[in-house]
């Protein structure tokens, strides 16, 4: 076994604190690993990225050859473009699909959900939306690294452990706002999977996504819902026109 | 023994800490930083190490060379380029030699992740005569130090350990061994060897010089200098490139494989390798230092050397697995995705609310009477006033050089001649040239971005701020009514550009202190 993921984001968003979590559970699974990070000038508002490598065997290299990435897991959806091609043929990307916009000629965001949403192995989630209402639109990280903790070999005690310990020295509620938004990118990230392995497009399964109360997103109704919806477009649209949230389990 | 997550860097400050080490000195640069920060966080509480930044990287080195005079052992760390600086001090006390254990790690930075260049810092071990380790991993950051400490005792010299950027910065598990207890305060005696007047400066060259053998012996005996002969393709990988070369074989490969992280390079294990095999490829994270000296200046009869000098390798940057695996011959592995090679750049950029943007929007305005205006920069956060938008500074060489060249350009009859620097680099190199401008009576003007903090590297304590900074340059000797204090806030533009277009008027030194502390700095004091 081995598992290589590329963190991306920009710097500020928190990349390294994913790291943390990730790393510290491999450390306690007995895992070998390495990860390597920007530091300096680099990090000053730029593209940041964070090799990590964790397996049962030795690691040599610091930073994941290309075409040996297994996970790119963004932050920040303009920031896959720059490693998609470290994956191995059968490698996942995990993104937010909330833009960082500190640039002049940042692309348009439907042109570039789209092209994210032609990959076949792609998990995409409401990072900003799900961060919010978990109480802080700043863990948006840990959105991100529940909603990849499917692809990953810890079970979900195993990674909540070390949020706890990240955030344990600012006080018991923002501890509390990280284990939720933990969950809820887990839920979110199954759930996502759950409506494309049922039927629906990406695209609308994102969309429907962003659409719930994310304290109720479950990914067991991720079947009704796609069979409820399918890729009908006028269902799904007048789902979405909907005032409120929906709740995951009042299937239409 | 215990296992702790650390980068390379916090490796290198562990395995010092429990090598028995009592001082620590550093300047902070990308990417050694780390080294220092662990050790001062580390053992703020005991308190029973030295550690306090120093203002640039020769004190750093002279007060590491003081702490091994008396008879204790002293870590001296600083990025690539900082040992330029500290070169008199380093090339010297290879020569005096030492007395408590002296290391130098030193961080190259292969690739400029974060530099104005990229040299090789095992010329500087090769130039002083002193031995050096390249460890490939974390694990190795922390053992090497026992043994470098061990080393330089033994033989009264300071041993030099270098690591590179991707070391520095990556993390993994590393197990600790049992810490060694500090030495005793033994201060030396032997006057003559650290006194280099000429008479005894030739004895002690002439020790130096007699202690190579010596190193060479000890490089050949040392188990980082592996040599596993094979197939008649040979590979010679030092430090981390080795990692590369791994990451990339099968089980199952030919190839006779040299290892080296520890110098004086190892030429009997060479010549071994050499006879071995017709071809020999050299990977090396940096200059093709091992590969030049291989190749010798006329080549190697009947092995073909391939590296940085033949193409196999580039010539510049950092080295990568993709790297070594082409210069293997492999095949690229295949991937989901093609490169995407129109994306739109993120470059860094001033942070919103940072001082330095209102200083330098005020520069360009009180500029604009100028044609083409040029403004000679530093090395900080400032430099990135070079980007879009501001594109207000034209250079950035070396710290402390935006006031020697300004003053330069000054003589030559250039004007306006205005020079920007941050309070931590002018502390650093800023000072003396600063004092032969005043004094010349050079028409220059210096900008002070005094923002309380060395920036760039995250925040740490920058020595001439504040009233500290000021006393500092009146002590130069300008004309009080030239020295202007100014705070750099969009509030304060207007009565800015106004102090600027007065200074810039006047023909002789002057000197403007922009003061608003840095917002990150701000950020870390509160939280």
């Amino acid at each position: 076994m081995e598992k290589n993921i590329i963190l991306a984001g920009v710097g500020g968003q928190g990349i390294l604190s994913i790291a943390f979590v990730i790393d510290n559970a491999a450390l306690d699974a007995g895992f070998h690993f390495k990860q390597a990070e920007v530091h300096g000038m680099a990090q000053r508002g730029g593209a940041v990225q964070s090799n990590l490598r964790y397996s049962d065997g030795e690691i040599f290299s610091d930073i994941i050859p290309s075409g040996r990435a297994d996970i790119v897991l963004s932050i920040e959806p303009l920031e896959v473009l720059r490693y998609w091609h470290y994956l191995r043929p059968e490698g996942w990307v995990v993104t937010s699909v909330t833009p960082y916009v500190n640039i002049p000629d940042y692309p348009e965001r439907d042109q570039l959900l789209a092209e994210l949403a032609s990959f076949d192995r792609i998990i995409m989630v409401d990072t900003a939306h799900l961060a919010k209402a978990a109480g802080n639109l700043r863990a948006q990280n840990m959105v991100a690294v529940g909603a990849a903790s499917q692809l990953l070999d810890f079970s979900e005690e195993q990674l909540l452990k070390h949020v706890e310990g990240l955030f344990a020295r600012k006080g018991e509620k923002i501890v509390e706002v990280n284990r939720r938004a933990f969950a809820f990118g887990r839920a979110a990230g199954l759930f996502f999977r759950g409506l494309v392995e049922g039927g629906m497009t990406r695209l609308a399964a994102l969309d429907l996504c962003s659409k719930m109360v994310p304290a109720t997103i479950d990914p067991k109704h991720a079947g009704a819902w796609a069979a409820a919806l399918g890729t009908d477009e006028e269902k799904l649209a007048a789902v979405l026109a909907t005032e409120d949230e929906i709740p995951c389990d009042q299937v239409v | 023994m215990n296992r702790e997550i650390l980068l390379g860097d916090e490796a290198i400050g562990l395995g010092a800490i429990h090598a028995g080490m009592s001082g620590i000195y550093a300047y902070p640069g990308t990417p050694s930083t780390e080294i220092f920060e662990y050790v001062e966080r580390k053992t703020k509480k005991a308190g029973d190490i030295h550690a306090f930044w120093s203002t640039n990287e020769k004190v750093a080195y002279e007060e590491a060379l003081g702490m091994s005079w008396a008879g204790k052992r002293a870590l001296v760390c600083m990025k690539h380029v900082g040992l330029n600086v500290a070169a008199d001090a380093f090339m010297n006390s290879a020569v005096t030699g030492t007395n408590g254990g002296l290391v130098l790690a030193i961080a190259d930075d292969p690739g400029m992740h974060s530099s104005q260049n990229e040299q090789d810092s095992r010329f500087f071990a090769q130039f002083a005569l002193i031995p050096c380790l390249e460890p490939r991993n974390q694990q190795e950051c922390y053992d090497m130090m026992f043994e470098a400490f061990d080393m330089s005792e033994e033989l009264s010299l300071p041993v030099m350990v270098r690591i590179v950027t991707r070391i520095a910065h990556s993390r993994a598990a590393v197990t600790t061994a049992a810490a060694r207890p500090q030495n005793q305060l033994s201060p030396s005696k032997e006057i003559k060897k650290w006194t280099l007047l000429p008479n005894n400066a030739r004895v002690q060259y002439k020790h130096l010089t007699e202690k190579q053998p010596e190193l060479l012996r000890l490089a050949e005996d040392s188990e980082h200098n592996e040599l596993r002969l094979a197939g008649t393709t040979g590979v010679i990988a030092c430090g981390l490139a080795e990692n590369y070369l791994s990451e990339n074989l099968e089980a199952d490969h030919d190839l006779s494989i040299l290892s080296v992280r520890q110098y004086p390079l190892p030429a009997q294990k060479v010549r071994k390798l050499v006879e071995h095999v017709d071809e020999l490829l050299v990977l090396e994270d940096g200059y093709p230092l091992v590969e030049n000296m291989v190749r010798g200046l006329f080549g190697l009869e009947g092995v073909d050397v391939k590296g940085r000098m033949t193409g196999e390798v580039p010539r510049t940057g950092e080295l990568n697995p993709d790297i070594v695996r082409e210069a293997l011959g492999l095949p690229a592995l295949p991937t989901a995705h093609t490169r995407v090679t129109e994306i739109a750049n993120r470059p860094p950029a001033l942070c919103k609310g940072c001082p330095h943007t209102d200083s330098f929007r005020a520069l360009n305005e009180a500029l604009n009477q100028f044609d083409n205006p040029q403004v000679f920069s530093d090395i900080g956060c400032y430099t990135l006033a070079a980007l879009p938008p501001l594109e207000a500074v034209h250079s950035c060489v070396a710290m402390g050089a935006s006031i020697g060249m300004a003053a330069g350009a000054a003589h030559a009859g250039y004007s306006p001649a205005v020079a920007a620097i941050g309070d931590s680099t002018f502390s650093h190199g800023g000072i003396t040239p600063m004092l032969s401008a005043v004094q010349q009576g050079v028409n220059l003007n210096v900008l002070v971005l005094d923002n309380s903090t060395v920036g760039m590297t995250g925040s740490q304590r920058s020595m001439s701020t504040g009233p500290t900074l000021d006393q500092i340059i009146l002590g130069t000797g300008i004309e009080e009514e030239h020295f202007r204090i100014i705070e750099p806030t969009p509030r304060n533009h207007e009565a800015n550009v106004e102090v600027m277009r007065e200074e810039l008027a006047h023909d002789g030194p002057s000197v403007i202190v922009a003061r608003r502390a840095c917002i990150e700095a701000i950020k870390i004091k509160a939280s």
